[in-house]
């Protein structure tokens, strides 16, 4: 399977004039880096959840929260970002609180993590009540509400500073901002869970 | 008109794809709930260190796999066949070497964090739980991505639309039910 990209390459004609991007040294050298890179910047979160260990073994409640948090912080964002970026270009988007588009989007964002977070709740706190967590329903809603709106403020700060600046400095904002702005808000994901638990459980 | 849709058609046509992605994160917070899993977690020194590490690689390494086949598609350098062609074979290839060195990588960055902070771990186990994860991973999530892309491909779905939802779902779920099984293998061979 690997024999050969050498020969393949010189045998298609077309492929000779630019570097053939579908070579696995050129695939594997592009991304080890970025994927190792974002993984040590992952360990800050895990840093976190290490530190909570005991909490989280003993409460099964918030240890459901947690690929959860992740996961819809990082769409929350990814969605907002591919917005925010259509808009840019289309023209509507505008820095500016009365900007119609931009309200619209962050309306959206306030009232999905609202909807989420709400039932993530519930659902956490029912998992959790059936492998023996003792925690209470009123105190796991909590945690996941307060988490998860905090989580929206900081998905549509960080998604309009991240469109606003690699607009300022010239990056194309469709390849910059969705990774940068996820990876962020997975990892702030999980320091806005823990510092919600420390305060209310 | 994407440009001037009010708060509210954000919201309906964004509901969808999140509640997917909730009902993915509800299950792999279920087994991370689980007795077993939490036996795992206290056993296993540095186990929640790797974790979030461990499920964004998932993501990187098979949603980058997944955007490249679908451009492939869209320039017709691939065709949605089962066969072995070289670009096909060459993607695939590098995604299982990326999600291993990787998941290689993030045990052994883990193990020295451990013992900087001085908590100890170890290096073996912590290596084989990765090794084991990442393999099982590898495995199902380049098959699932390669029907789900060809299939779908072929009744007319842009994959680019499936491929997100895909990788996050499978990614969560299964990234958190292989590093148990992972576990549960390198308990027992060490």
């Amino acid at each position: 399977m690997t024999d050969g990209d050498a020969t393949d390459s010189s045998s298609n004609a077309s492929e000779t004039a630019m570097p053939d991007e579908w070579s696995i040294p050129r695939i594997v050298r592009t991304m080890v880096p970025l994927l190792a890179a974002l993984s040590v910047l992952q360990l800050v979160s895990g840093t976190v959840l290490e530190a909570y260990e005991a909490v989280l073994v003993q409460n099964p409640a918030l240890l459901v929260l947690v690929p959860v948090q992740i996961g819809t912080a990082g769409n929350l964002a990814s969605i907002t970002c591919s917005r925010l970026t259509t808009q840019l270009y289309l023209g509507t988007y505008e820095l500016d609180p009365s900007n119609p588009d931009l309200r619209a989007n962050a309306g959206a964002v306030f009232a999905l993590a609202a909807t989420v977070f709400g039932a993530v709740g519930v659902a956490a706190w029912a998992i959790g009540a059936a492998f023996g967590g003792t925690l209470a329903l009123g105190r796991v809603l909590l945690v996941s509400l307060i988490s998860g709106m905090l989580l929206a403020v900081l998905v549509v700060v960080t998604s309009v500073a991240a469109v606003e600046i690699s607009y300022r400095v010239g990056l194309n904002p469709d390849d910059t901002t969705i990774p940068v702005v996820t990876n962020v808000c997975d990892i702030a994901g999980v320091l806005i869970l823990f510092a919600v638990v420390s305060v209310v459980v | 008109m994407v440009g001037h849709d009010t708060a509210r058609d954000v919201y309906r046509q964004a509901l969808p794809v999140i509640l997917v992605s909730l009902v993915a994160g509800l299950f792999a917070g279920t087994i991370l709930g689980s007795e077993t899993m939490r036996a795992g977690i206290s056993e296993v020194p540095g186990l929640l260190l790797l974790l979030p590490a461990f499920l964004a690689t998932r993501g990187g390494v098979y949603g980058s796999l997944g955007a490249r086949l679908s451009t492939g598609l869209h320039q017709g350098l691939i065709e949605p066949r089962f066969r072995l062609d070289r670009r096909l074979t060459n993607a695939i290839v590098a995604s299982f070497i990326n999600g291993m060195t990787v998941s290689v990588f993030i045990a052994v960055v883990t193990y020295l964090w451990l013992t900087l902070l001085g908590s100890g771990g170890n290096l073996l186990q912590l290596v084989g739980i990765m090794v084991v994860a990442g393999l099982l991973s590898a495995v199902l999530m380049i098959s699932v991505l390669i029907v789900v892309i060809f299939v779908g491909y072929r009744r007319g779905l842009d994959p680019d639309n499936v491929i997100g939802p895909v990788v996050t779902t499978l990614g969560d779920v299964f990234g958190v039910f292989f590093l148990l099984v992972g576990i549960y293998v390198v308990g027992v061979v060490l």
